[in-house]
């Protein structure tokens, strides 16, 4: 049997400041090799359940806990989590100004290594692997040169996205609303990006409103959250449902 | 540039007091505290002046006494005590060649970084070091010699050089120009004077380092620096000055004289004792640095400034010649109880003059960073021409962070356009860096240094990476 | 008290209240402001505090028809209320005029005033009476009420005062003008005081038409509370010293705070405008946008202040000045200043300064259009976003009437 990646247990989450619960009691077990879908209505707590993972600030974990190969991550900072493995492909992918592609990611990655105490990566195999990864994704060579998503299109933003997670090699992979804002062309180009990195020893959530990018990123198995809980969970299936008979349908 | 250097960043980062706040201990000869006339001849006789010098000094020291020391509105220090000053400390020992330098003088220009073994091999550089007021060491100055370019200290160029000394001295800023210029008029102790021929570009970056060295000594540095027509010059400033409880006050005047097609880029870096983390000690920066431009001239200042407690400071150009143009790119850091009030000032006087102000602010801990410029045109400054850019960013909910730009325009062809935002460093962007596994500090250093980017972008080379070191150290643990 | 200060005021007699008396007594430690004072740097009064100035009660009727932009107004000539030339019985505002002793009782009555202000502290020691305005609690589009300040006659001096407090959740607007009716070499020193309560909504709407021989200075003194918004609009197309300092103390959180002005001169004239606002506290915005197209031998100033105070997080304040120098001889002097003491601010300024854009004038020549008309055109185009701000059709039309009449301006 393929071990857990991911194990989340009863998580309750609010938001700091409102005190507003968004979380529920929610569950999850991801295990390597695992493609899975995260779908259901705006609001029901999505994006908040990717960001309490990734250990954003302005929310309280009330309860539950949260583990990545068998170990809390809760009470890590952010940079820890993403150094045991997790990554986090953002709905809204930040600009940096004047701090170029490379630079950003040569540093991540000399950092995660440092983490693992292996060696940093040399600039002639850094710059080999830039290339290689960003062919991956159709990524303009270009871009990397450029400041971290400054001045890219929507498409650029979440191809870059993939591409920075190709480079990073996560074990667990959220990608939030990643096919938000894309056409087709660049949806499939993403969805390849995607299929290629997956292994028998990552895993891939992919938190999704539609049912669309499914299409192209098969997943085995598709949760339904709603209101903070996952509400049912099916195969690939049950999205195509989804998309037939809409979320009031569950109600 | 060169790229982000982790290592060597991970390096400076462990040390997080003051590096370079070490004493170094060689016999100095001190004039007795205090400023009068007396001690002005005294000054003057002992670096064997000619009588002009001597009366410009006298002079100068006439008008200080009749004005009175500057109050600024947004920053707060105690007043020097001119007269428990010491205004002029030499190393008693002078040398002949390298070899006979004090080897703990080598050992402190070790410690700096910038040791005249390292330099020697460092193609491209030379450098005119002044340990505290009198110039200690020369390189390159055969290499130099070859093209006539004159690069010394200021006192070997009142020897040498009389005619161009004379010639250029307070050309640009007058002994009136304001209370601490004067004062520097008066008892300036050193400096470095520099002279590019005609037509001549200068194959090298021209460096010079400042340390304010002697305990309870002024520094009253004096920079003559004439780019002759046609000519082209970069110049490199790097500052360091060792911890001091008292507060030291540094009082220079620098004067750059681009005529006509000539270029001088002068770039500084900046790092003098800031005072501790209570605001204890710390330099006094009051400093007036201001170039003139000639017809199709240019002067370009870049400053990365980190240090001091107290700094005062407008690098200016003042565009007289037709077609000249001025560029001021500053990054300024304060922290702790840093308190900073720097910009620049773009005078257009000539036709077709073009000015460019980039300035960043970053304001830390619980200090004052302000951007004060003043952008002017005049009359028959038919087409001028200014772009301005001042961005603050703040780090905590205890600093200030505060712009002040005077933009005065008397002429219609003129097209000037100022804007300035003040901002808290983004906390977004921290977390997206740190989700690629930063650390909070690298994503902060990293985010600063590309706010910064256009400015240090500017900087020569070697200047650059120090600058970003010199970046990630004064920011340490700022963020609230 | 210094010469000149004394000589100004010579003819003006102190009533007995003791608000006035102190105010004078104040006078006698002030003096008037040079440009070494940092917020006169730019500005000298030479023009107005030479002139010899004193007060004249005018008792004439007025043909004020053209100027008259709504139906509520009241007529303040020289300083001196006019309730025969007055109209505003169906206006649902408690309107009183009262003289210092009475004012004196008003808890915010010159509360906020600078002491050290030798302008504002001249209204108090010599104005006649105070116009009170309160704006009852959920009052809703009553008025506008118009305030016509008109001076008339040469050499006269007029001190006028108004002070408004805008009631809980109550929505108004405020029109003044300033005019002249055959007067010259004559100086209005007006101060406005201002009240906004919890969720009220006031707009003050300006416009300063004084003559080319004439100074004016307002005070405008502010204190919003909680959830208010507080809007001020600013025209001036005349006069020879116009100084306006509009101080507002954002003391709510959740305050909206707007400033415009357009100023448009062709004389000699210098228009000033200082605005400072200081947010103290968290949660508010604040948006200023000052445009000034300058023209003959005029000088214009802008310095508009914005301070976040410490611990006024979530402050998003806006500065904007953009100015076209239309004659050789024009000059501006531009300072628009930030000084944040929070961290979690929003905060920009913006400063421009060129002519008029000589690829849109020719390409208007290309479609038919004469190079004055064109340039015509886009002066106002450059003034038409303060222009939209003032919400208010009558008072736009009345500008635009006006442009017209002093500056040749087609709408």
């Amino acid at each position: 049997m393929s071990k857990t990646l991911l194990d989340i247990k009863n998580l309750h989450a609010e938001i700091e400041e409102e005190g507003k619960a968004i979380l529920k009691g929610l569950n999850l077990t991801v295990k390597a090799g695992e493609v899975h879908a995260i779908m259901g209505p705006n609001g029901a707590g999505k994006s908040t359940l990717a960001s309490v993972v990734s250990g954003k600030d302005g929310y309280e974990v009330t309860d539950g806990t949260v583990e990545m190969d068998g170990a809390d991550i809760l009470e890590l900072d952010p940079d820890e989590r993403a150094k045991e493995g997790l990554f986090l492909a953002f709905q809204y992918p930040v600009e940096i100004p004047g701090v170029s592609n490379i630079n950003f990611l040569r540093t991540a990655l000399n950092e995660i290594k440092e983490y693992r105490q292996e060696e940093p990566i040399s600039a002639k195999d850094f710059m080999a692997m830039v290339r290689e990864k960003s062919a991956l994704v159709d990524l303009d060579a270009k871009l990397a040169s450029r400041s971290v998503n400054e001045g890219f299109s929507g498409g650029e933003k979440k191809r870059n996205e993939i591409f920075q997670m190709a480079m990073l090699e996560p074990k667990v992979a959220i990608l939030d609303e990643t096919d938000s804002g894309l056409d087709i062309d660049a949806l499939r180009i993403v969805a390849a990006g995607v299929n290629k990195l997956k292994n028998e020893n990552n895993a891939v959530i992919l938190i999704t409103h539609y049912q669309r990018l499914l299409d192209y990123i098969v997943p085995d198995f598709v949760h339904v959250l709603a209101d903070g809980q996952i509400v049912k969970t099916g195969d690939k299936s049950l999205a195509l449902e989804l998309e037939e008979k809409g979320y009031d349908w569950l109600n | 540039m060169a790229g982000y250097t982790e290592d060597e960043l991970k390096e400076e980062l462990k040390s997080q007091e003051y590096e370079f706040g070490f004493t170094t201990d060689i016999e100095s000869e001190k004039i007795p505290v205090g400023l009068n006339e007396e001690v002005i001849r005294i000054i003057s006789a002992k670096k064997e002046e000619p009588e002009w010098l001597l009366e410009y000094r006298l002079n100068a020291f006439k008008v200080w006494q009749e004005m009175t020391e500057p109050e600024w509105a947004h920053v707060q220090y105690e007043k020097p005590k001119f007269q428990e000053i010491s205004y002029f400390a030499a190393p008693k020992k002078q040398y002949e060649s390298w070899d006979d330098v004090d080897p703990e003088m080598k050992a402190t220009m070790d410690k700096l970084g910038i040791s005249m073994d390292e330099q020697k091999k460092l193609t491209g550089v030379a450098v005119d070091f002044v340990m505290d007021s009198v110039s200690v060491a020369t390189s390159f100055k055969d290499k130099l010699a070859e093209l006539d370019i004159i690069f010394c200290s200021f006192s070997e160029a009142v020897k040498d050089h009389p005619e161009l000394v004379k010639k250029y001295l307070g050309t640009v800023v007058p002994t009136s120009d304001n209370f601490y210029a004067a004062l520097n008029s008066a008892v300036f102790s050193d400096g470095s004077f520099c002279y590019i021929p005609k037509g001549v570009k200068c194959p090298m970056e021209l460096s010079t380092y400042f340390r304010i060295n002697e305990s309870g000594t002024g520094q009253f540095e004096r920079t003559l620096l004439v780019a002759d027509a046609g000519s082209y010059v970069s110049y490199l400033e790097g500052c360091t000055a060792p911890q001091r409880d008292e507060n030291q006050l540094h009082a220079a005047v620098v004067e750059l004289v681009a005529l006509d097609d000539a270029e001088i880029k002068y770039s500084t870096v900046q790092n003098w004792f800031p005072g501790d983390k209570e605001g204890k000690g710390g330099v006094y920066n009051f400093v007036t640095k201001r170039g003139i431009c000639h017809t199709n001239s240019k002067i370009s200042w870049t400053q990365v400034e980190t240090g001091s407690a107290v700094t005062w400071k407008y690098p200016s150009c003042i565009l007289k010649g037709d077609n000249s143009i001025g560029e001021f790119y500053s990054v300024a850091v304060t922290n702790n109880y840093q308190q900073a009030d720097t910009g620049t000032k773009m005078i257009h006087l000539g036709k077709n003059t073009k000015s460019t102000v980039i300035s960043k602010g970053i304001s830390a801990g619980k200090s004052q960073n302000s951007y004060r410029g003043l952008i002017q045109i005049h009359p028959k400054a038919d087409n001028a021409r200014n772009f301005t850019q001042c961005d603050s960013l703040l780090m905590t909910d205890e600093c200030g962070a505060h712009t002040f730009p005077y933009i005065e325009c008397q002429n219609n062809s003129a097209k000037l356009e100022h804007e300035a935002t003040t901002s808290k460093i983004g906390e977004d962007q921290i977390f997206y860096c740190q989700q690629r596994g930063l650390s909070e500090e690298k994503a902060i250093s990293l985010i600063v240094n590309g706010y910064c980017k256009e400015v240090l972008n500017k900087l020569p080379m070697e200047f650059a990476v120090e600058a970003q070191k010199l970046l990630a150290i004064s920011l340490e643990n700022s963020v609230g | 008290m210094s010469d000149k200060l004394n000589n100004f005021i010579k003819n003006l007699d102190v009533s007995a209240a003791k608000f006035q008396q102190m105010a004078a007594e104040r006078l006698g430690n002030l003096d008037f402001p040079t440009t070494k004072d940092e917020y006169w740097k730019y500005t000298r009064l030479g023009k107005l505090t030479k002139l010899e100035l004193s007060k004249s009660a005018d008792p004439d009727r007025l043909n004020l028809t053209k100027h008259i932009i709504s139906n509520d107004y009241l007529v303040v000539v020289n300083g001196f209320i006019r309730e025969d030339l007055s109209q505003y019985s169906k206006l649902d505002f408690e309107i009183d005029f009262l003289g210092s002793d009475r004012m004196s009782e008003e808890a915010y009555f010159d509360k906020g005033l600078n002491k050290k202000d030798v302008f504002s502290s001249m209204n108090s020691a010599f104005f006649e009476k105070v116009i009170s305005i309160k704006i009852g609690a959920s009052k809703i589009n009553e008025g506008p009420l118009q305030i016509i300040y008109v001076s008339k006659g040469d050499h006269i001096i007029s001190n006028t005062r108004l002070y408004i407090e805008s009631g809980k959740s109550s929505q108004s607007e405020i029109i003044q003008t300033f005019i002249e009716k055959e007067s010259t070499n004559s100086f209005t020193n007006h101060v406005t005081e201002v009240y906004v309560s919890e969720n009220a909504h006031l707009r003050i709407n300006k416009a300063q038409l004084e003559d080319d021989t004439n100074s004016l200075i307002t005070t405008e003194q502010i204190h919003q509370e909680k959830n208010s918004v507080f809007k001020i609009n600013t025209v001036t197309l005349s006069g020879a010293l116009v100084r306006n300092n509009i101080n507002i103390a954002v003391a709510g959180q959740n305050c909206e705070t707007h400033m415009n002005g357009a100023i448009v001169t062709k004389n000699n004239e210098t228009i000033d405008n200082h605005t400072f606002v200081d947010h103290r506290v968290s949660n508010c915005v604040s948006h200023e946008n000052y445009k000034y197209v300058l023209g003959g031998k005029s000088t214009g100033v802008f310095n508009g202040r914005v301070v976040v105070q410490k611990d006024a997080q979530v402050i998003n304040a806006y500065q904007k000045n953009d100015n076209i120098l239309l004659s050789d001889f024009a000059k501006i002097n531009s300072k628009p200043e930030l000084e944040i003491y929070a961290d979690d601010v929003k905060c920009s300024h913006g400063s421009t300064t060129g002519q008029l854009d000589e690829d849109a004038i020719f390409y208007l020549q290309t479609r038919g259009i004469a190079e004055d008309n064109a340039k015509k055109l886009l002066v106002r185009a450059f003034v038409g976003e303060v222009i939209e701000s003032f919400e208010n059709e009558h008072f736009e039309k009345y500008i635009n009437t006006q442009l017209e009449l002093i500056h040749g301006w087609k709408n």
